[in-house]
């Protein structure tokens, strides 16, 4: 069974549409990613499968439920990690979370218990009566976590779930995260731009300026771009290039000062060219395709470069005006 | 944790009427408690709501009653002016109180906690009674706070007295946290807020008779203070406070509103706020 499942999306602010006849689906369980820059539709396409929004046109199921038709439905089901922090600053941890049991009914019986239950997952039992504005941005964010899971949700959905947080803080967040999931087969819908996370996914799909244009398991992701590349420096390119193509049957590719080999498997290959080769090596590079390189191929430009892209620009921003009218 | 609760098996959440009813009744009662809390908690935003209306009460009271004293003496006769504004000060009190647990929204719209509650599986109509009770709690409580000066200006409570006043305070502060929810529901930022409090709280606060009688007014200024919602909490409430000859009620025509007609106005233009703010709040996704 899927837990989601989207039909032909398209979420339109004005003329501008931030999420483009998008199709796909989540099977139960899954860690499926949504990788892409920033105003690439991520945070609009979990909006609307959260009920925030109102598809424009297409439809969208969670858990089997629609998310225009059967709102109440959904929003049971699901657990909600936002980008920016959602907490009530002023209360403490446990309030927060029996804020949250209450709106979610999680019976009365059981609230306390698994109140206790999320904040020992996520080490916060220790702070349960601190007040939020006393935490740290992985305090809050751990926080938020727990509060996500509380109600036992089917899908759990997670909007950047890591920004702004230090790389060993985000560690640690992916560790409870892939762990309730282990523990508990959730379905976990994430969004991120960055790489190293989107590898935690079983699945990730690749969206640019509102569309799909990937979707597979990282590996296969990978694979798309093709095999390793190795980078050489050596005494004499013209030869070697000549030696390579010869023994080896390679199209080496050269410019003014480096050699680049295209080679399935680079970290074997590396030792046999430095013994065999006629011409003394100066220097060897090994790179393995990531999904940068993935997204570079499938949109000609890298992840962190919409900067510079109007039409990126008013992406996000109509995300944001999106956002605010919600 | 129960891992039959995750996942596929614990099969589809069955929503019953009563099951959604239970629901919302649980989100009633947090969001409520929620601005309960926060108000315990915070005693800065305590004393600061309750030296504005004290600053009133002396500054204007004993201001006006120096320079207008024998025009006031006329209107009022042996009733000084202070003991005429206490009334006004207590609804002010309220007014402001309500009006700015309800723009709170605006906060947790800027905070992001907002999105925590529209995302619960609660109807909206949960979430703003919930609003509206929490609101109309706390401003209750500003307003009972500052019955305490009553004897000192020489206004005798008694329980029953102090029962109906707590009443009217709530329907009032529940009138007024509605309409704030409703302008709530639609407000952007803290900025838009300053406008409304220029253009509409303040006037309000000035029209409802809080500070002068509503008689003998200038007659535009007497259809303004009709259409005023804070004017049907200032009257009865002066008229318990301080008794009839002072507060003759609102006149319609030629008659002469009296307490419980003032409830039902309120009540009713509670009704059509919480009504509208449901359906703002409904109609933004």
């Amino acid at each position: 069974m899927s837990s989601i499942e989207v039909i032909h999306l398209t979420k339109r602010f004005g003329p501008l549409s931030a999420v483009d006849d998008v199709s796909f689906r989540v099977e139960d369980g899954e860690v499926f990613g949504f990788l892409g820059p920033n105003g690439a539709g991520k945070t609009t396409t979990i909006n609307v499968l959260c009920t925030l929004m109102r598809p424009t046109t297409g439809s969208a199921k969670v858990a089997g439920y629609d998310v225009a038709s059967q709102r109440n439905a959904v929003r049971q089901c699901i657990g909600l990690v936002f980008q920016d922090p959602s907490l009530d600053d002023q209360l403490t941890a446990y309030e927060n979370l029996q804020f949250h049991a209450h709106v979610y009914n999680v019976p009365g019986i059981e609230r306390a218990q698994r109140i206790e239950e999320v904040l020992r997952v996520v080490k916060l039992w220790d702070r349960r009566d601190a007040i939020v504005r006393t935490f740290s941005g992985g305090m809050k964010r751990r926080l938020e976590i727990a509060r996500g899971i509380l109600h036992h949700p089917r899908v759990l959905f997670l909007d950047e779930p890591t920004l702004g947080l230090d790389p060993q803080t985000r560690e640690h967040v992916w560790e409870y995260v892939l762990e309730l999931q282990r523990a508990h087969e959730i379905t976990i819908f994430m969004t991120t731009h960055y790489m190293d996370e989107a590898e935690h996914c079983d699945r990730i799909a690749i969206i640019d300026q509102g569309k799909i244009v990937a979707l597979d398991t990282p590996d296969a992701l990978k694979r798309m771009v093709g095999v390793d590349i190795v980078t050489l420096r050596t005494e004499d390119n013209e030869q070697a290039t000549r030696e390579i193509r010869e023994r080896y049957g390679l199209e080496p590719r050269k410019d003014d000062t480096r050699i680049r080999l295209e080679v399935e498997a680079g970290a074997e290959f590396i030792p046999r060219l430095v013994g065999e080769l006629g011409v003394i090596i100066k220097s060897v590079d090994l790179h393995r395709p990531t999904l940068d390189d993935v997204f570079l191929k499938l949109t000609g430009r890298a992840i962190r470069e919409e900067e510079g892209d109007p039409l990126a620009w008013m992406r996000l921003h109509g995300r944001l005006w999106g956002r605010g009218r919600r | 944790m129960t891992t039959t609760a995750y996942g596929p098996a614990t099969g589809l959440p069955t929503r019953s009427r009563w099951a959604g009813l239970r629901a919302n009744a649980g989100g009633v009662y947090i969001i409520w408690y929620r601005d309960v809390l926060r108000y315990r908690r915070d005693r800065a935003r305590l004393v600061s709501s309750l030296g504005q209306p004290l600053l009133f009460l002396v500054v204007f009271g004993s201001g006006l009653t120096a320079s207008l004293g024998a025009g006031l003496t006329r209107d009022l006769g042996d009733v000084s002016y202070v003991r005429f504004l206490f009334p006004g000060i207590v609804a002010m009190a309220v007014l402001f109180t309500a009006v700015f647990s309800a723009i709170s929204i605006v906060w947790d719209r800027e905070f992001g906690f907002l999105r925590e509650v529209l995302v619960a599986p609660v109807s909206r109509a949960a979430v703003v009674l919930g609003k509206a009770l929490g609101g109309s709690t706390v401003a209750m409580c500003q307003g009972a706070i500052l019955l305490i000066l009553a004897p000192i200006l020489g206004v005798s409570l008694n329980p029953l007295l102090v029962i109906k006043l707590l009443g009217l305070m709530f329907l009032t502060a529940f009138a007024l946290t509605s309409m704030g929810i409703l302008i709530a529901a639609r407000l952007q930022s803290m900025e838009a807020f300053q406008m409304i409090m220029n253009f509409l709280i303040m006037p309000m606060f000035f029209l409802s008779g809080a500070f002068f009688p509503l008689r003998g007014l200038p007659a535009w200024m007497s259809v303004v203070t009709r259409l005023d919602p804070v004017a049907y909490g200032v009257d009865p409430m002066r008229r318990l406070l301080l008794g009839a000859d002072l507060a003759p009620g609102i006149r319609i025509g030629n008659h002469h509103l009296g307490t419980v007609e003032d409830a039902l106005i309120l009540a009713a233009f509670a009704s059509l706020m919480m009504v509208l703010a449901v359906w703002a709040f409904e109609s933004q996704e």
